[in-house]
């Protein structure tokens, strides 16, 4: 038995050498002077300073903005679905939990770009409305493109864990609520909203995180131009080629990231 | 009584359900119509036509990305698979005070967003002076693989019975033995399973792989997003299918696999009894 122990070395190596030594070292690049690599470390704040300019500032409000959006967005949209596949006779739920999940194994840069057939200048929706005698419109590389992606990529991330939570809920107490005199509304906000209130808490959890770091779809549905903290990060570290302040953008999003996911826990427990 | 009262309304419900599967659907299934296109323009169908998909059997760059693609996808998940349940294995038997602190790592880097993942990686491997093309590739794709298959053979390990281990010890079997014998082919299923997740992943991803992927080194779908930057091409369709396809089958193929454990299983319970 014990023999086994030393199975995990390798793991340890691994792990030391390629999650916590390379997180260290961002930690030191953040705060680091320009220029400057982690072996001549001199160390200054103008990093974050930085982020006092009014472009940073913009790019952080609005990759909150889209996330923000995106994750209520999927929610109003996401809740009701759940809530029907929840209603459904067991072997339909299996069969439309599988049909929400099939998307998230097919390649994210596939389902991003089925879009752009659709929405593009000279795309699919338009040549419907010109056939209809309509005026088309521009819906690539708009905010719009951007958050119809958005919406469709992490969708399933609300749907399963609302879903899962509103499954195991105890069917008896909505019948008990109803026989109490409660009418349709009062039971699903006393009752069923209430109990589903850790998925929601996870869900949101998921699709916020997902969309307030994503760089891939919002550079293919909203161009070059449109930036986001994500694309922020890449351009520093493969264009401009400023690793420090990078680094100190990609510190401070995890750090957004932390604070927001002890504000769901916290939630979650004052729930209970 | 109470149910029947919240399905009042069975037509809106199946008109949503419809609605909501039509718009997350309706953008695949345009992709596999417009790749059998004659027209190069997305716009109407004009005939039915393979020649986007002879088109890209001929094109030597997107097939040099797909072996690569190919090559890191089976590497990078062996070696996963061998550091991930030796790992998990170990990390079953240790009862060290950073037991828990431990079983927080092993999860990190799925909840890192991917786009630090990958420039966390791309500082590394530069102050490392490794250069950059398939071997920081392999190295770097084992930081998503590596987790996936962990958890799975965790998963199936804390499910196991430990008399099982401790009779083949009792009859007589070295320690090694016993492992090899009993815990491994026990794990396998978990294993294939964890492997088959990792290598989709390390087919897919495309965020990590630019950042470490150098000028040379190109992938299948780093192929795919550099050419979809600029637009919507008939050739993409039909690789976008092909893919398509492929990933189906390999779901297929895992469920098939998780299905005939279960049978076997309930076959030996059956059999025990």
């Amino acid at each position: 038995m014990k023999q086994y122990k030393h199975l995990i070395k390798p793991y340890i190596i691994w792990a030391a050498a390629l999650i916590v030594v390379p997180l260290i070292m961002i930690v030191l690049y953040a705060f680091t002077e320009e220029g400057n690599s982690v072996l001549t470390f001199s160390f200054t704040l103008e990093n974050f300073a930085k982020f006092a300019e009014s472009t940073y500032v913009n790019v952080i409000v609005k990759s909150f903005r889209l996330g923000i959006f995106t994750t209520v967005l999927c929610l109003l949209l996401g809740y009701p679905l759940a809530f029907i596949i929840s209603r459904c006779s067991e072997k339909s739920q299996a069969f439309l939990i599988l049909l929400v999940t099939i998307p998230e194994w097919i390649n994210m840069l596939l389902r991003t770009y089925a879009w752009m057939n659709l929405l593009s200048d000279n795309g699919i929706i338009n040549n419907l409305l010109e056939m209809l005698g309509m005026k088309p419109v521009s819906m690539m590389y708009t905010d719009f493109s951007v958050i119809v992606g958005l919406v469709c990529n992490f969708m399933p991330f609300m749907i399963i864990p609302i879903y899962t939570s509103l499954s195991k809920m105890d069917k008896s107490l909505i019948e008990a609520a109803y026989d109490l005199g409660a009418n349709r509304f009062q039971t699903f906000r006393k009752v069923i909203w209430k109990l589903s209130i850790p998925g929601v808490l996870n869900g949101i959890m998921m699709v916020f995180l997902l969309s307030v770091s994503t760089f891939v779809i919002p550079k293919l549905l909203g161009g070059g131009q449109y930036m986001l903290i994500g694309n922020l990060i890449e351009t520093q570290f493969i264009s401009v080629g400023d690793w420090n302040f990078g680094s100190a953008i990609s510190m401070i999003l995890a750090v957004i990231i932390i604070l927001f996911m002890r504000l769901m826990k916290k939630m979650d427990t004052q729930e209970e | 009584m109470g149910m029947s009262r919240v399905k009042k309304n069975p037509r809106f419900a199946g008109f949503y359900l419809g609605l909501m599967f039509f718009i997350m659907y309706l953008p695949i299934a345009v992709v596999v119509v417009f790749s059998f296109n004659e027209s190069k323009l997305p716009v109407a169908f004009t005939g039915f036509s393979t020649i986007w998909y002879e088109k890209l059997f001929q094109n030597d760059a997107m097939l040099e990305a797909l072996v690569n693609s190919l090559i890191l996808g089976c590497l990078s998940t062996f070696i996963s698979a061998v550091i991930g349940t030796m790992g998990a294995v170990g990390l079953s038997k240790i009862r060290w005070r950073s037991k828990g602190a431990m079983e927080y790592l092993s999860i990190l880097p799925l909840m890192i967003p991917e786009i630090i993942l990958g420039m966390v990686l791309m500082a590394f491997f530069y102050m490392l002076g490794l250069p950059f093309g398939m071997l920081t590739l392999l190295i770097g794709h084992t930081i998503f693989c590596v987790p996936y298959i962990l958890m799975e053979v965790k998963a199936r390990l804390s499910g196991m019975d430990p008399a099982l281990e401790e009779a083949a010890r009792d009859l007589g079997a070295t320690s090694f033995r016993a492992f090899l014998d009993i815990t491994l082919p026990l794990c396998m299923p978990a294993v294939l399973s964890g492997s088959l997740l990792a290598f989709a992943m390390s087919m897919d991803d495309v965020v990590i792989t630019i950042f470490i992927n150098g000028p040379r080194v190109s992938t299948l779908p780093v192929k795919v997003y550099t050419q979809i930057k600029t637009g919507v091409t008939p050739e993409i369709n039909a690789l976008c299918t092909i893919m398509l396809g492929v990933t189906l089958l390999v779901l297929g193929a895992s469920a098939l696999v998780k299905r005939i454990n279960k049978t076997g299983e309930n076959a030996d319970e059956k059999q025990a009894h």
